[in-house]
């Protein structure tokens, strides 16, 4: 649905983005991380036609972002960092405006309309001028003019960016239903718990250049190495006697808890609490130890800063 | 196309909601268009009065069309604060990106934009002027011929384009409002000459002269919207960020295009002239052509203009003549000692005309270069019909008098004719690769390479002939 190659944009002497390469299929949501003027926005412009790769290419829908510019821009919503309200225009006209532009006729753009209106809890200053809306308001009414002709790609950029806690988990609602309605979805954001409730793929940017992408699960795997788990205990324990199945790597051991790790847990952290007991251990918890998104893009990061600095 | 022209509609339905809205643009255009012809017809009536009390009769007869230009233009001016902020307005305001992301097509925009520029100023102009003669005709007075009526409408439909697609071109180059507010003085000063200009031609009342004004100033804005279609790109309404002149950009851009990799002055002729004569050759074809045609043509006309009985007319007393070859040249701008006439001289007088004729093609996309170059190669034509009617060897008098210089100095006014004819078809010609101030400063390099490769040395060989050679040959014909 979303295909790039090796595609890059430069201004004057000046790579925004390079060699990028993305496959966001239907029913997937990609996130894009990075810092501010990483090629985050760069990269949607190209995805939408509104910017000329200077290298590779990339299809939208089955279309070419240059040669079917204006297929790619029917078949996408893109929600800009900036919302891109007329304030003078009512929210009732100003998705009117943009179903018509979609070329959506009257009775669907009517239904489609009130319907987003009513979801995002607009209906009430449907009539009021997008002027006098709160920050939030507004973005809710972005995000209702992407969504208006139903487009099977998505591209958001800061969908949740100025809302109250209450509205953006109405938004990521909505964008979690629409990947089970097969819409590709390229999210870019900050909001690194945003990326992990949402995101099948996470793709870290860096000065234009793609540095590690995958599920959450392979990118913590990549960068933070394999999942570690934690047994603690209701009484301090002292280990003796213990002993410990092959396979299973100590990684920290105290009194109060056993830090561990191991390629095939299924099978072998049944066999190490069976042991415990055998031991006399008095186990209150079993758990994975917590590896946020967080840590593992700011360990990218880092390690991207200290190459630059080397 | 009906189909691909609704779209049209749609933006400009949207950009005339916003305006409606907006009493800054409301309140300006009612009180041009409902208050400033009775305070125009006050002051003409004062004007009248005053005129019939000393028999300005003339005067009297020219007031009411001048009247009719000036209360059709104003409301036109607010067509320049629509259009001024029609793009970079979007952009300050962030609604860009979302307008840009839709499947408008690049005409598409650009025309909604202009539509709505256009449209509803050029409205309020008509509804002006309408108030206006219906009071002019109820004092009695005379109006306007249609013929001069409908010069007066096309005008004032003339100023509206021409200002709205100067003021879209600037908005889609600019990146801020503020920007494009400084930027407008490009537009409202040449407007106000071409007013004065226009006023000047109403009160001379010469119909043709007029209607050539007319035919023109439409000429001029309808290349003006071709050259707005041709360089309107979403991308560099998004690429830029702030506004600055960068003359470094500018003077690298000009030397990498004017010099390129040569080394020596051969290899620059060789590839540098080269490739700018490639691109002129069509323009050159062109124009040798026109040469030939415009000379027949205005021999003919002038021949044909010259009364029967010329040649008696023109027998003169000496001092006559001398006093007519006086006027003659010091309308021509030059000295009046014969002395003065030396090779540089004429070889600076030359390149001075060369350069204006660039300079007038430049600020009209190449019309006013081209109208140069039609009265220089006409008034060869008319000189050789004039002197055939005064019963004088004209033939012989061009070959001596004109041929030695002019089989250089002719050529050069093609090719620079033909370089400020590419300068402007390149102005008009789309071209998605590179943005409006690249293909200005290319068009420019070539000119500059046309003209410093080719047409200042055929001034220069030219010059020396004229000031050393001609007045031999001259002075052996005339013996």
């Amino acid at each position: 649905m979303i295909l790039t190659e090796n595609l890059g944009k430069q201004f004057d002497n000046f790579w925004a983005v390079s060699d990028v390469k993305l496959d966001v299929k239907p029913g997937k949501i990609l996130a894009l991380l990075g810092q501010n003027g990483a090629g985050k926005t760069t990269t949607i412009r190209m995805l939408t036609g509104l910017l000329r790769p200077t290298q590779g290419w990339a299809r939208v829908n089955g279309h070419d972002v240059v040669k079917e510019a204006t297929q790619v821009r029917a078949s996408v919503g893109v929600l800009t960092e900036q919302h891109g309200l007329y304030l003078r225009m009512t929210a009732v006209e100003y998705l009117d405006f943009f179903g018509k532009v979609y070329g959506l006729d009257i009775p669907t753009r009517k239904k489609r309309g009130d319907y987003l209106l009513e979801y995002f809890g607009l209906a009430e200053v449907a009539n009021q001028p997008s002027g006098t809306y709160s920050k939030g308001m507004k973005q809710k009414l972005a995000l209702a003019r992407t969504l208006i002709h139903k487009p099977p790609a998505l591209l958001l950029d800061e969908p949740t960016s100025a809302m109250d806690p209450e509205s953006a988990r109405l938004v990521r609602n909505e964008i979690a239903n629409l990947r089970s309605s097969k819409r590709a979805i390229v999210i870019c954001t900050h909001n690194l718990s945003e990326a992990e409730l949402l995101a099948d793929e996470i793709a870290i940017i860096y000065r234009g250049k793609i540095l590690i992408k995958g599920t959450l699960d392979i990118l913590k795997d990549k960068v933070l190495g394999p999942t570690e788990y934690e047994i603690k205990f209701s009484i301090p324990y002292n280990f003796v006697n213990l002993k410990i199945p092959k396979d299973i790597e100590i990684l920290e051991k105290d009194s109060q808890k056993l830090r561990f790790t191991t390629e095939n847990p299924e099978e072998n952290n049944p066999k190490l609490l069976k042991e415990l007991s055998v031991a006399g251990a008095s186990v209150l918890t079993l758990e994975k130890t917590s590896r946020t998104l967080e840590n593992a893009y700011l360990k990218v990061m880092a390690e991207a800063q200290g190459k630059e600095i080397q | 196309m009906k189909e691909k022209l609704i779209p049209v509609w749609w933006l400009a339905q949207r950009e005339l909601k916003d305006q409606f809205r907006d009493w800054r643009i409301l309140f300006p255009l009612v009180v041009l268009t409902f208050l400033f012809p009775p305070l125009m017809n006050l002051v003409a009536g004062s004007a009248v009065e005053f005129a019939a009390k000393y028999g300005g009769e003339l005067i009297l007869d020219r007031l009411v069309p001048f009247s009719i230009l000036i209360i059709g233009f104003f409301p036109v001016t607010v067509a320049l604060v629509v259009a001024l902020e029609a793009f970079v307005g979007e952009k300050e305001r962030g609604t860009i990106e979302a307008l840009l992301g839709t499947p408008f097509l690049d005409w598409q925009l650009y025309l909604g934009k202009f539509f709505v520029g256009v449209v509803f100023p050029l409205l309020a102009s008509y509804t002006s002027i309408a108030i206006y003669v219906y009071m002019v005709k109820k004092q009695d007075l005379n109006l306007p011929s249609p013929n001069l009526m409908a010069q007066l409408l096309i005008l004032a439909a003339a100023h509206a384009l021409l200002m709205v697609a100067g003021a879209i071109a600037i908005s889609t180059q600019s990146t801020s409002v503020r920007a494009a507010n400084l930027l407008a003085s490009f537009i409202i000063l040449p407007v106000a000459f071409l007013l004065q200009a226009e006023s000047f031609f109403v009160f001379w009342g010469n119909d043709y002269l007029l209607w050539l004004v007319a035919f023109s100033v439409l000429i001029m804005a309808i290349l003006l919207i071709r050259v707005g279609l041709a360089h309107f790109q979403r991308e560099y309404l998004l690429g830029r960020e702030i506004d600055s002149i960068n003359l470094k950009w500018i003077g690298r851009t000009l030397f990498d295009s004017f010099i390129g990799e040569v080394k020596t002055p051969f290899e620059w002729y060789k590839v540098q002239v080269g490739a700018s004569l490639q691109k002129i050759k069509t323009p050159l074809l062109i124009l040798s052509i026109s040469a030939v045609f415009i000379s027949v043509a205005s021999y003919q006309v002038m021949s044909a203009l010259l009364p029967p009985e010329f040649a008696e007319k023109m027998e003169f007393s000496d001092e006559e003549k001398e006093q007519s070859l006086d006027k003659l040249q010091s309308a021509m701008g030059l000295p009046a000692d014969e002395t003065e006439i030396t090779f540089s001289f004429i070889f600076f007088h030359n390149i001075q005309a060369v350069l204006v004729m660039f300079l007038l093609g430049l600020l009209s996309l190449g019309i006013l270069g081209e109208l140069a170059f039609v009265v220089n190669i006409g008034i060869i034509g008319a000189v050789f019909a004039v002197l055939d009617g005064m019963g004088m060897p004209a033939t012989t008098l061009f070959m001596a008098g004109v041929l030695p210089h002019g089989i250089f100095e002719i050529p050069a006014i093609i090719f620079v004719s033909a370089a400020i004819l590419y300068f402007g078809a390149i102005m008009v010609t789309p071209n998605p690769e590179r943005t409006m101030g690249v293909v200005f400063v290319h068009a420019l390099s070539d000119w500059l390479k046309i003209g410093v490769g080719i047409v200042f040395p055929l001034l220069f060989i030219a010059a020396l002939i004229e000031a050393y050679i001609t007045p031999q040959i001259l002075a052996y014909f005339v013996q």
